[in-house]
C-alpha cells in the first residue's frame, strides 16, 4: 500500500521535475530563438511591407505606414495594379521580358551541353587551356564587354533587337553552364560510353540518347537559375535594348522609379509584378531552385 | 494597353524550336560527315566540331570585347588616335570618378564582410532549432528577388519624412518609437553607402548562408561532442573548431561575395543612380557609356576587371587543384 502510493506520486513529481527542466532549458535558449526570430523577421517584414502597400491607394501610402492596413478601415484596393498596368509600354514589356528569358535560356543551355560534352570526354590539343579560359571567364565583369559588343550589333544591324539581348545573354552565361555541365557530365561512368561506343554508337548517338538525358537533373537546376537570371537581368537589356520597344519589365520599372520624383509609391504594383514569378518559381521548386544558384559555388 | 508585337512572339517562338533544331541539325550532319573522313582527321577535328559554338560565342562576346576594351580605353573617343593614359588620369584625378572608387572599396569591405559574417552565424544558430528549414526560407527569401524590386522595396523602408510629420518609411518610424529624429537615409553623405550597401547584403546573406549551412551539416557530430567533453562552452566551439573547419567554404563564398562587390550596378542605379556621391565604379561606367564617352567608359571598365584580375587568378588556382583532385 505504502509502496503503491509512493510511486503514484513521485510519478508526478519526476514528471514535473522533468517538465521544469524542459523550461529551463527553454528559457535558457530564449535568446538564441529570439535572435533568429528577429532576424527572420527584419528579413521579410521589408518584402510584407511592400507587398501590403501595393494593394493600398498612393494617398493612404503617403500619409501612413503600411502597418496600419492592420486596423481599419483597411482601404484594400487594386488602384496601384490598374494605374501601373495603363502606363503605356508595361504590358508589352511584360511579354518582353518572356520573349527574351525563354529563348535566351533555351539557346545558351543547347550551346552549353554541347561544348561541355566535348570538354568532359573528348581528348584535343589545347583543351586545358580553352578550359582555364572559360573558369577564368566566368569572373570577367560584363562593363568589360559592352562597348565592343554593341559596336559589334551596330555592325549587324541588330541594336535594339530582341536578337541582341539572346546572343549576349548566351554569350555571358555560357562561361558558368559550360564549366558546370563539364564537371558534371565528366562524373557520369565510362563504362556506359565505352560500351555504347562497342555497339557501333557514335558521338551524335551517345550524346543524344546517354550524356543529356543523364544530365537533365543538372541542366534543370541551371535552367531554373539562368531563367531568373535573364528575367531579373537589368544591365545587358538597359545597354543593348536602352531606348527599343523591345525592353523588358525590369528597364521599364527602373525607367518609371527614375522619372517620377513624387508620387512613384503606386511602383510598388509593378514590382510585385516583376518578382512575383521568381518566388513563386523558388516556393515551387526550392530544393531545386537553391541547388541551382549554390552550384556553382560548391565543389563539383 | 499598347499594342503586343506579334512579329516578335513569332521571332521567339521560332527562335525556341528553331534553335535546338539547327543544333541538333549540326551535330547529326556534322557527324556524318565527320565519320567519313579518314580516322585520324576524325579524331583532330571532331572535338573542334563540338567545342566550337561554345567557344565561338565565349570569343565574339566575351575574349574579344575584352581585348578590344582594353586598346580603346587607350584611344580618344573617335578612336582615331592614341592618347596614351589620357582616359587613366581623368578617371583617378576627377573627383566623381574617385569617390565611385572609394564608394566601390566600401562596398568590397564591407559588403563581403557582413554577406559573409551574417550567412555564417545564421547558418551556425539556425543548426541549432528545429524550425530550421524555416527560418532558412525566410533569410533566403530575398535571393530569387531582383534589384530592381528590392531597390523598391527598400525604398518604402528607408522613406523620409520631415520631423515632425507621420513617418510612412519603416525604418524612421521604427526609430521615432524611441524618439530618434527621422533620418534622411539616402541622401544623408553619412548613411546613404551604408543603406545602399545594407540593400546588397539584405540580398545576399541567404546565398551566403545556404552554402554555408551545407558545409556545416558535413562537420561530423563527434568532433564537435568532444569539445564539449573538453569543456569548451558554445562560443569557443563556433570560434575554434566550426569556424576552422568552414574555412575553405568561407574562402569561397567570400571570393563570390567580392566580385559580386565590385560588379554591383542594379542597386545604386535604381535607388540613387548615384546622386549624393553613392556612385560606384560599375554606374560610374554606365554613366560615361550614356555620355558618349566610350574610351573614358572604357578606361573605367579596364580598371574594374584590374581589380577582380586577382579573384580570377584565386579562381582558376583553385579549379587547378580540385582538378588534381580529381
Amino acid at each position: 500500500m505504502s509502496v503503491g502510493t509512493t510511486t503514484r506520486e513521485a510519478a508526478p513529481v519526476r514528471s514535473a521535475v522533468a517538465a521544469i527542466d524542459r523550461f529551463g532549458g527553454t528559457l535558457q535558449r530564449l535568446p538564441l530563438h529570439l535572435v533568429i526570430i528577429i532576424v527572420c523577421a527584419f528579413w521579410v517584414i521589408p518584402t510584407i511591407g511592400m507587398v501590403v502597400n501595393s494593394f493600398r491607394s498612393v494617398s493612404d501610402m503617403g500619409t501612413a505606414g503600411w502597418w496600419t492596413i492592420l486596423f481599419p478601415p483597411h482601404g484594400f484596393t487594386f488602384a496601384s495594379y490598374q494605374q501601373v498596368l495603363q502606363i503605356e509600354g508595361v504590358v508589352p514589356s511584360i511579354v518582353s521580358s518572356i520573349l527574351i528569358t525563354i529563348p535566351a535560356t533555351v539557346i545558351q543551355l543547347a550551346v552549353a551541353t554541347m561544348g561541355a560534352y566535348a570538354f568532359a570526354w573528348m581528348k584535343f590539343p589545347g583543351k586545358n587551356i580553352f578550359f582555364i579560359v572559360i573558369v577564368g571567364l566566368m569572373v570577367v565583369p560584363i562593363q568589360m564587354t559592352l562597348i565592343p559588343v554593341l559596336q559589334i550589333f551596330h555592325t549587324l544591324h541588330l541594336n535594339g533587337t530582341i536578337m541582341s539581348v539572346w546572343l549576349a545573354h548566351t554569350g555571358y552565361g555560357l562561361p558558368f553552364e559550360v564549366f558546370l555541365l563539364r564537371n558534371y557530365l565528366s562524373g557520369l561512368p565510362r563504362e556506359v560510353f565505352e560500351s555504347a561506343e562497342v555497339d557501333g554508337a557514335g558521338h551524335a548517338v551517345r550524346f543524344l540518347r546517354i550524356a543529356v538525358p543523364m544530365t537533365i537533373p543538372a541542366i534543370a537546376s541551371l535552367t531554373i537559375f539562368v531563367f531568373l537570371g535573364v528575367w531579373n537581368d537589368l544591365l545587358v537589356a538597359l545597354t543593348y535594348l536602352g531606348v527599343s520597344q523591345y525592353r523588358p519589365f525590369t528597364v521599364v520599372i527602373t525607367g518609371l522609379v527614375t522619372s517620377f520624383g513624387g508620387g512613384w509609391q503606386f511602383l510598388t504594383a509593378a514590382a510585385v509584378l516583376q518578382m512575383s514569378l521568381p518566388l513563386a518559381v523558388f516556393i515551387a521548386l526550392q530544393r531545386y531552385f537553391v541547388r541551382g544558384v549554390t552550384a556553382g559555388s560548391v565543389k563539383g | 494597353m499598347g499594342g503586343i508585337d506579334l512579329g516578335q512572339v513569332t521571332t521567339a517562338l521560332i527562335a525556341i524550336i528553331a534553335v535546338p533544331l539547327v543544333l541538333l541539325g549540326y551535330i547529326i550532319l556534322g557527324e556524318q560527315v565527320i565519320e567519313r573522313l579518314p580516322d585520324r582527321i576524325q579524331e583532330w577535328i571532331r572535338p573542334y566540331f563540338w567545342a566550337l559554338p561554345a567557344i565561338g560565342f565565349a570569343t565574339v562576346f566575351m575574349v574579344y570585347p575584352l581585348l578590344r576594351t582594353v586598346v580603346i580605353s587607350f584611344r580618344n573617343n573617335a578612336d582615331t588616335d592614341w592618347i596614351g593614359l589620357a582616359n587613366y588620369q581623368y578617371f583617378f584625378t576627377f573627383p566623381d570618378t574617385l569617390t565611385s572608387l572609394r564608394n566601390s572599396l566600401l562596398w568590397l569591405v564591407f559588403y563581403t564582410f557582413f554577406a559573409v559574417f551574417l550567412g555564417l552565424i545564421i547558418a551556425i544558430l539556425v543548426d541549432r532549432v528545429k524550425y530550421e528549414s524555416l527560418a532558412k526560407i525566410a533569410i533566403f527569401l530575398p535571393v530569387p528577388i531582383s534589384a530592381v524590386a528590392a531597390s523598391i522595396i527598400w525604398k518604402f523602408m528607408f522613406d523620409y519624412q520631415p520631423p515632425g510629420t507621420t513617418q510612412t518609411g519603416t525604418l524612421n518610424a521604427a526609430i521615432g518609437l524611441v524618439g530618434h529624429d527621422p533620418v534622411a537615409w539616402l541622401v544623408n553623405a553619412t548613411t546613404n553607402n551604408a543603406a545602399l550597401i545594407f540593400v546588397g547584403v539584405w540580398t545576399a546573406v541567404g546565398f551566403c548562408m545556404v552554402i554555408i549551412s551545407a558545409s556545416l551539416k558535413a562537420i561530423s557530430s563527434e568532433v564537435l561532442e568532444a569539445a564539449r567533453i573538453d569543456g569548451a562552452n558554445e562560443f569557443q566551439i563556433v570560434r575554434l573548431v566550426i569556424t576552422p573547419l568552414l574555412w575553405p567554404t568561407i574562402t569561397v563564398v567570400g571570393t563570390t561575395m567580392l566580385i559580386n562587390a565590385l560588379k554591383t550596378f542594379d542597386i545604386v542605379y535604381v535607388m540613387t543612380n548615384g546622386a549624393y556621391n553613392t556612385d560606384v565604379i560599375a554606374t560610374q561606367m554606365f554613366t560615361q557609356l550614356q555620355h558618349n564617352h566610350l574610351s573614358r567608359a572604357a578606361a573605367v571598365g579596364v580598371v574594374l576587371f584590374v581589380a577582380i584580375i586577382p579573384l580570377l587568378v584565386v579562381n582558376v588556382r583553385r579549379f587547378q587543384q580540385q582538378e588534381e583532385q580529381r
